[in-house]
């Protein structure tokens, strides 16, 4: 078996999430290449030729690929995914939005956010916003798979000598253009990397008074995220939304500030190690998932909080 | 410009679901159905762009047992002009959808599909990618917003660090994201109106789609349940166990 994991990175350096990844391909067994596909990405496939476990790295430095636009990047990933038994990539934005349509162009059908891999055929995945775990086996020749990052541990970024190979590959399929992008700076940990994480609802009242959790957050050493409450409201932007909808996450450490526990949000969340809800209405749903719940004015309770640890 | 929206009828998201206790399946016996809430926003969006005066025609299409055109005539109250059922008991998933997409793509030659990002059922965030692929069109997923001038369609995207404005030649397919738009209610007129607006039912035999799948559901389960927490009565306590009993701080 021959597995062909698809790396996610800026063109700069290696996002982390690739690293799950490749546990996951681990754990299909065979023998792990990586795809590194962008401009001037050199430093990438140096990153990724170092991951344990990796045998090769294939690069496609192109300008076609610069912006990851699916229209391009599927054309290369189903060029040289064919000859593999399986193609992985992360549950990201960029992975979602191109493993399904390198499917469509294998004529397989795609697995989506696998969360444990039974064997090399056989997967769980969450559905209905993670209320059931559905155990399914795939026949198709190249098996398509989108990984869950928060459900397998990172492969050591070091340790690996694979050989860089440069792939001689230019795909522009000529009917999308990059316009431009708005990235959130933060200077906080990514949300969906973190080992703690501290998030608001509509329970925050308004966007101001996110500086308290912000407080709270840099204490913890931890990234701030919100509900989708929060987000519609304009309190904050939406890439820090947790839910179905938004980012998986699975801290050690998650607070839960003046949210309710919609079904929706639990499916973002409810994987952390240690669950704590700070919520001053005793019957939100929440506090039927948090292993410690405090029922508290989070006015009083968050700030107290920040001052005590 | 014709505009091509696909609709799913899925289980309300307010309801919580149960899986079945031979864990074949979830048990969707006499529970409450809707149109995927990311279909909802789609049809929205069709009907806005109309509104606008971009679009002269929207096609509603939805894949499924008979039942699923009451969310056709959902659609069709909230604006959509006619309604496509392709008509199947079989369990379809999302290449089989995206075939059947394809040749209702083919023959009704629409300049915008518009789809939902993903079905709050199977979760799988597919369709609207593979049916782009399989038409050789440009894809604009996880919309927030979709101006079309000129030939062509921007769609700012919601990526995970932020968004991201990409600008695709028509004809595309676009995905909805929840904050694309508020969708709006039908109005009781408006429904009625529906029941008369034209409907059309065909089979995937009609198109010569082949609707089997290589993925086997094996099983269904409900997911590990978490321990009862406690609640604490102060923020010492909560500080106090986070320290020493969770040890997470």
């Amino acid at each position: 078996m021959s597995i062909l994991v698809i790396a996610e990175h800026d063109n700069a350096s290696l996002n982390a999430v690739t690293l799950a990844v490749v546990t996951a391909a681990k754990a299909v067994g065979g023998d792990i290449n990586v795809l590194v596909a962008g401009t001037a990405c050199g430093s990438v496939a140096e990153e990724a030729a170092q991951v344990d476990g990796v045998s090769k790295v294939l690069v496609a430095d192109n300008a076609s690929f610069q912006n990851q636009l699916a229209e391009n990047v599927s054309l290369l990933i189903a060029q040289v995914g064919k000859g593999y038994s399986h193609i992985l990539a992360p549950a990201t934005t960029t992975g979602k939005n191109v493993l399904p349509r390198v499917a469509a162009l294998l004529d397989v059908d795609q697995i989506s956010d696998i969360v444990s891999v039974e064997s090399a055929d056989t997967f769980k995945r969450p559905i209905y916003a993670g209320n059931a775990i559905a155990t399914v086996q795939s026949s198709a020749a190249v098996k398509v798979i989108t990984v869950r990052g928060t459900a397998f541990d990172k492969a050591a970024a070091s340790g690996g000598s694979a050989t860089v190979e440069q792939l001689e590959a230019t795909q522009d399929a000529g009917t999308s253009a990059f316009i431009g992008e708005e990235l959130a700076k933060s200077d906080r940990p990514e949300l969906a990397a973190a080992g703690v994480v501290v998030s608001g609802g509509r329970g925050m009242g308004n966007g101001e008074n996110f500086e308290i959790l912000y407080s709270l957050a840099d204490k913890l050493g931890a990234a701030v995220g919100a509900s989708r409450a929060a987000v519609d409201a304009g309190f904050v932007p939406n890439d820090m939304q947790v839910g179905q909808t938004g980012k998986i996450v699975a801290p050690e450490l998650y607070v839960a500030v003046g949210i309710s526990g919609a079904i929706q949000h639990l499916a973002g969340m409810k994987e952390s190690k240690i669950i704590v809800a700070i919520n001053k209405d005793e019957e939100a749903p929440i506090f039927q998932v948090a292993d410690y719940g405090l029922v508290a004015d989070l006015f009083e309770a968050v700030p107290e909080l920040t001052s005590k640890i | 410009m014709k505009v091509l929206v696909a609709v799913k009828r899925v289980i309300d998201y307010n309801v919580k679901v149960r899986v079945k206790s031979d864990n074949t399946d979830v048990d969707l016996t006499n529970v409450k159905m809707a149109i995927n809430p990311f279909c909802e926003i789609a049809v929205e969006e069709a009907v806005r762009l109309k509104e606008q005066g971009v679009a002269t025609e929207i096609v509603v299409v939805s894949m499924g047992p008979k039942a699923c055109q009451e969310q056709i005539r959902t659609a069709l109250a909230l604006g959509a002009d006619r309604g496509i059922q392709v008509e199947t008991e079989d369990k379809l998933d999302s290449l089989a959808v995206a075939k059947l997409l394809r040749a209702v793509y083919e023959e009704e030659k629409p300049d915008l599909v518009i789809l939902g990002k993903q079905a709050i059922d199977s979760d799988n965030n597919q369709t609207g990618q593979m049916l782009a692929a399989l038409a050789g069109l440009p894809q604009g997923t996880f919309a927030s917003e979709v101006k079309v001038a000129d030939g062509k369609v921007n769609v700012t995207r919601e990526v995970d660090g932020g968004l991201q404005t990409v600008a695709l030649n028509l004809p595309a397919v676009v995905t909805t994201d929840l904050r694309l738009n508020e969708p709006r209610y039908a109005s009781l007129p408006n429904i009625m109106k529906a029941k008369r607006k034209p409907l059309a039912v065909k089979t995937p035999a009609e198109y010569g789609v082949e609707v089997a799948s290589s993925i086997t559901l094996l099983k269904v389960e409900a997911p590990a349940e978490r321990q009862a927490g406690i609640k604490v009565g102060s923020v010492e306590e909560l500080v106090e166990k986070l320290k020493n009993e969770a040890k997470v701080i």
